[in-house]
């Protein structure tokens, strides 16, 4: 049974006055123990909401829950607030993109790696402090007990980002979510912080839900890669197949624009022509067929199915998939589970 | 931090003397003048300059005001042309009384404004926050005085529970060690007259408080629902802290930043400003007698007066500052 198991989760924000927005639209996927698993997609593809609505983070008020999110048994999405407030920090645990902003501006840092620890482990005064420098040396946190005394303003951005990460892991979480760590980090610093994750997930046999539009951080790190558009799932596979063998036709564009040293000179980049907005319902067919080169009148006759065409274990949602070269016509083999 | 206050402290220097200089300028420019107040509408020319002559007004103004530096230079004030006392006396007596009624004034606007604006962010659009928003608009459109009316006639009057003017009720046996009634009421131990002065400042530091109050519901309100999108609020919320710990750390914490900052320029203001609520109790503060002081032309007092309040605006404002460099890490000087 795997850790964190998502089923058809839809996430509706009400409108006012309009129509409601439907900003995640049936996501299904599972997180085995101490797998890494993506999340990827471009910004408004639903990515971070979900990751807000596993840790019961979205506000209570205008947001719509639907489906199930089980973990280890129990649905995240009915939980009462209460229950959820203790699974917080102690058995799922979040990383969010900007380290500055998510971290209180007035309080030593020490105070908000001690609070978790009392909160949850009861620890409090020498012990914590402690534990808290000992946290902050496992990430890496150069001279932890004068870093403890500092303010977030005083630290360096990797050392923020470390810091936070310290926080997640003080209590050793079962799941990890991590909502694009390192978009708001220099390059060489976001590649320090990648290993760390690595490192801590590989010690502690965490699972880690990776939320990212980068697809180098997906190549280095995830075992399993779903591809989210426009609040769906539109392929999911292992890294290798994905990225051997991209299906869909967003994904396929997605790795194809990525710019390569080894292109011949002058050859044009190749986008995505237009943007997320230019989408229509799940409900009509195919919500990425405007942008998309393949499409035919097949992709408007309503939601197109999860399949696999190829092999087994590598799903696409698309009537029109790209097919690797040697794969016979496709299966169209409904995809289980 | 002490070089801060030390240079603050250096900085007011040319600001009090360039005020002075304003000062002088302007009351010069005053129609009438102290002799012809003392005397009423009937004086004599010779009278006048016999006034004048004794009070050194007949002098040009740059004697005039060299005089006033010298006697500064002793931190004398001079004497108030209205009732012949050193200024300095006559501030001593009216001002504890100025004070213990802005001070009170402003704990109730902390005190009461402070949760209510935190409470009307967390239930937005409740009938709490409806209650406490227009309350506040209603608080600052009023008129201090008509309000300290309505509040007279209404508790004082009609209703019979506070008195209606005055510090203390006359008659009653206390001891003045400080000049703050309440304060010298606990300090002798009697404490039926530290009631009794509380009883007397209930009603126009609730006058007085109207605005003030207004001004930090709103302002906690507004801070309070801006902190609450924060990512470090939600960080601290997916730690899975407690309620109370998210509220106290994390969102008052950063919520009260600016209202500390207009909690130091209000308190200025209430030290200048209780004339009106002052005049409806009676209640024989320093917005009384500058308002006498200025119907007398009293030179000295009116310049001592002025001078005082600037002092007490920068000192206020210095206050803060070191306040704001406790509770943000990020402004404190080293």
């Amino acid at each position: 049974m795997p850790l964190l198991s998502v089923d058809e989760l839809t996430i509706t924000f009400a409108g006012r006055g309009q129509r409601d927005a439907r900003a995640v639209d049936g996501v299904s996927f599972d997180v085995d123990q101490g797998q890494v698993v993506g999340l990827v997609g471009e910004s408004g593809c639903g990515k971070s909401v979900t990751s807000l609505a596993l840790m019961g983070l979205l506000p209570g008020r205008g947001v719509r829950l639907g489906g199930r999110a089980e973990f280890d048994g129990t649905d995240l999405l009915t939980l009462p607030a209460a229950r959820m407030r203790d699974l917080r920090g102690t058995q799922l645990a979040m990383i969010f993109q900007d380290p500055l902003s998510s971290l209180n501006p007035v309080v030593p840092i020490g105070v908000q790696v001690t609070e978790i620890l009392a909160r949850h482990r009861g620890m409090r005064g020498e012990a914590a402090r402690k534990e808290a420098a000992h946290l902050l040396d496992r990430v890496g946190i150069p001279d932890p007990t004068r870093r403890l005394k500092e303010y977030p303003h005083q630290l360096s951005g990797g050392m923020r980002q470390r810091a936070l990460i310290a926080m997640a892991v003080a209590c050793a979480p079962r799941l990890l979510i991590a909502d694009e760590p390192t978009t708001a980090l220099d390059v060489t610093i976001q590649a320090q912080i990648l290993e760390l994750l690595k490192e801590l997930v590989d010690q502690e046999g965490t699972a880690l839900l990776m939320i990212t539009h980068d697809l180098g951080v997906v190549a280095g790190l995830c075992e399993q890669v779903n591809v989210l558009y426009a609040g769906k799932v539109v392929e999911s596979a292992g890294r290798r197949a994905l990225f051997d063998a991209p299906t869909h036709p967003y994904a396929h564009g997605l790795l194809g624009s990525i710019p390569r040293l080894d292109a011949p000179r002058g050859e044009a980049l190749r986008p995505i022509r237009g943007s997320i907005n230019d989408r229509i319902d799940w409900a009509d067919g195919c919500a990425f067929a405007p942008r998309c080169d393949r499409y035919t009148m097949e992709c408007l006759t309503g939601t197109p199915a999860l399949t696999e065409p190829h092999t087994p274990g590598h799903q696409a949602r698309c009537v029109n998939p790209v097919l690797p070269e040697g794969a016979t016509s496709p299966q169209r083999t409904e995809a289980t589970g | 931090m002490l070089r801060l206050v030390v240079r603050r402290l250096l900085q007011l220097i040319p600001t009090l003397l360039g005020l002075s200089v304003l000062l002088f300028a302007w009351l010069n420019r005053l129609p009438g003048g102290p002799a012809a107040a003392i005397l009423g509408e009937k004086a004599t020319p010779a009278d006048v300059a016999a006034i004048e002559e004794a009070l050194g007004l007949d002098q040009p103004v740059w004697v005039q005001y060299l005089r006033f530096l010298q006697r500064l230079g002793r931190l004398d004030l001079g004497t108030s042309t209205m009732t012949g006392q050193p200024v300095w006396e006559e501030f001593t007596r009216a001002f504890p009384a100025t004070v213990e009624l802005g001070v009170s004034a402003m704990v109730i606007a902390v005190v009461v404004g402070v949760p209510l604006g935190y409470f009307a962010a967390r239930r937005r659009g409740g009938w709490l926050d409806v209650t406490a928003v227009s309350g506040s608009l209603l608080g600052i459109c009023i008129p201090v005085f008509f309000l300290a009316f309505i509040l007279k006639a209404l508790f004082a009057v009609q209703l019979g529970w506070f008195p209606s003017f005055g510090r203390q009720t006359t008659g009653i046996d206390a001891t003045e060690i400080t000049g703050f009634y309440v304060l010298d009421g606990l300090l002798t131990g009697e404490f039926d007259a530290a009631w009794d002065a509380v009883t007397h400042l209930v009603l126009p530091a609730l006058a007085l408080a109207s605005i003030p109050l207004a001004i930090i519901v709103r302002m906690t309100r507004a801070s309070v629902l801006e902190v609450l999108g924060e990512d470090y609020v939600r960080t601290a919320e997916s730690k899975g802290l407690r309620k109370s710990t998210v509220r106290g750390r994390h969102v008052l914490r950063n919520a009260l930043l600016p209202v500390v900052t207009a909690i130091g320029l209000l308190t200025g203001g209430l030290l200048s400003g209780a004339v009106l609520t002052e005049s409806v109790f009676a209640f024989g503060g320093i917005g009384s007698f500058i308002k006498e002081a200025i119907d007398a032309r009293d030179y000295p007092v009116l310049v001592g007066f002025i001078m005082f309040i600037a002092l007490a605006y920068v000192v206020i404002n210095l206050l803060v500052d070191l306040a704001y460099g406790l509770i943000d890490p990020r402004v404190r000087v080293h």
